[in-house]
């Protein structure tokens, strides 16, 4: 294979070629996200992000076949959140002496994260079926994407609303936790894994590790009373 | 590394089929979450500590590469430039606003309760 167009043409089409792009961009991402010192704007999720996306529409690939090599990196997201039930127990000294503020705080966000979205998206004039799509959007992706399907909303759509609220609330939590002087990393954690799941718990583990847990926690625990909570919210408010 | 995979994935997997057999309004690997939970609780009764084992080890490493695992989904952003082109200003502006609103309330619920619970230990 001689001809450099004929091997492009073999290698998109491979499942190699769109998995090793995704975790060198990650690499990369994640390097530019040390380097300047974790700093919040620079979040390694939403640069890999561009930087793929700009890949693929550059090459003009279509994302059905980006995603049969990326499928590899997604799958791993199920095992993920299984493993949050070992620094639950590792830490579960600290989570029992914070139990009730924890509850109190997974009724109070996933209420507000639900009711939030679809009154906001209503007054900025977003269609009934992107406000379906919106309601799940601050549980973890494979979560959300059946909630989504379930109240009647489009599952990719919930998928790419789900990483932006990640995103933002990954960027946003240490600059407005900062400026309210709250220094309780399990509530600080806690706040982000409940509104930004995944997203916002790697950032947490980034600041801090009992942040990092109680994230996990949050992640976790929304995602049960969401898929709860949804398809009632959904039906009175949509 | 290869057993705390197959660990990882069998309680996943418990969790699909509990999910779907008895109809759970919680998705499969949340309950497989609950089920590594209840076999870690017991395992830690017998051998207190946890940390520093290979399944702490590969825990951290899933945990903490989190965000790469949402790489591919919100790479799909590309599939909806369209309804963003249209939407997108209202689309942004609501997610942010009601991401710092959750925020806001979960943390102010948070040390509310601590707060109000602290008082009568």
């Amino acid at each position: 294979m001689n001809d450099p167009f004929a091997l492009w043409v073999y290698l998109s089409s491979t499942p190699l070629l769109w998995l090793t792009v995704t975790l060198c961009v990650w690499v990369g991402a994640d390097w530019l996200a040390r380097k300047s010192g974790r700093n919040p704007l620079v979040n390694p999720v939403l640069v890999s992000i561009i930087a793929v996306g700009v890949v693929l529409l550059v090459t003009g690939t279509p994302y059905a076949r980006y995603f049969e090599g990326a499928q590899f990196v997604h799958f791993l997201l199920g095992p993920a959140i299984v493993a949050i039930a070992v620094p639950l127990v590792t830490n579960r000294k600290i989570v029992m002496e914070n139990l009730l503020p924890l509850l109190g705080a997974l009724l109070a966000g996933s209420v507000t994260a639900i009711v939030s979205v679809v009154l906001l998206g209503r007054l900025f004039g977003l269609p009934p079926d992107v406000l379906l799509a919106m309601v799940p959007k601050s549980v973890t992706a494979g979560v959300a994407m059946g909630i989504a399907e379930q109240i009647g909303g489009s599952p990719s759509l919930t998928a790419v609303l789900v990483v932006l609220t990640g995103v933002t609330g990954a960027v946003l939590v240490t600059p407005i936790m900062n400026a309210l002087k709250i220094t309780d990393y399990a509530a600080r954690g806690f706040s982000v894994g409940l509104a930004s799941h995944g997203i916002g718990t790697a950032r947490a583990f980034a600041v801090d590790p009992v942040a990092g847990t109680f994230a996990g926690i949050a992640m976790g625990l929304n995602a049960v009373l969401t898929s709860v909570l949804a398809p009632v919210l959904a039906s009175w408010m949509v | 590394m290869i057993a705390i995979l197959a660990l990882l994935l069998a309680c996943q997997l418990g969790g699909e089929i509990l999910a779907r057999s008895l109809a759970l309004p919680m998705p499969g690997p949340v309950v497989g979450l609950i089920l590594l939970a209840v076999v870690l609780l017991a395992w830690v009764h017998r051998r207190p500590d946890l940390k520093g084992t290979l399944l702490d080890k590969v825990s951290t490493f899933l945990v903490g590469g989190l965000g790469l695992l949402f790489v591919p989904t919100g790479v799909g952003v590309v599939q909806q430039l369209g309804l963003l082109g249209d939407y997108g200003v209202g689309i942004v502006l609501t997610l942010v606003v009601s991401a710092v609103l959750t925020m806001l309330a979960t943390v102010g619920a948070f040390l509310a309760v601590k707060r109000w619970t602290g008082k009568r230990p």
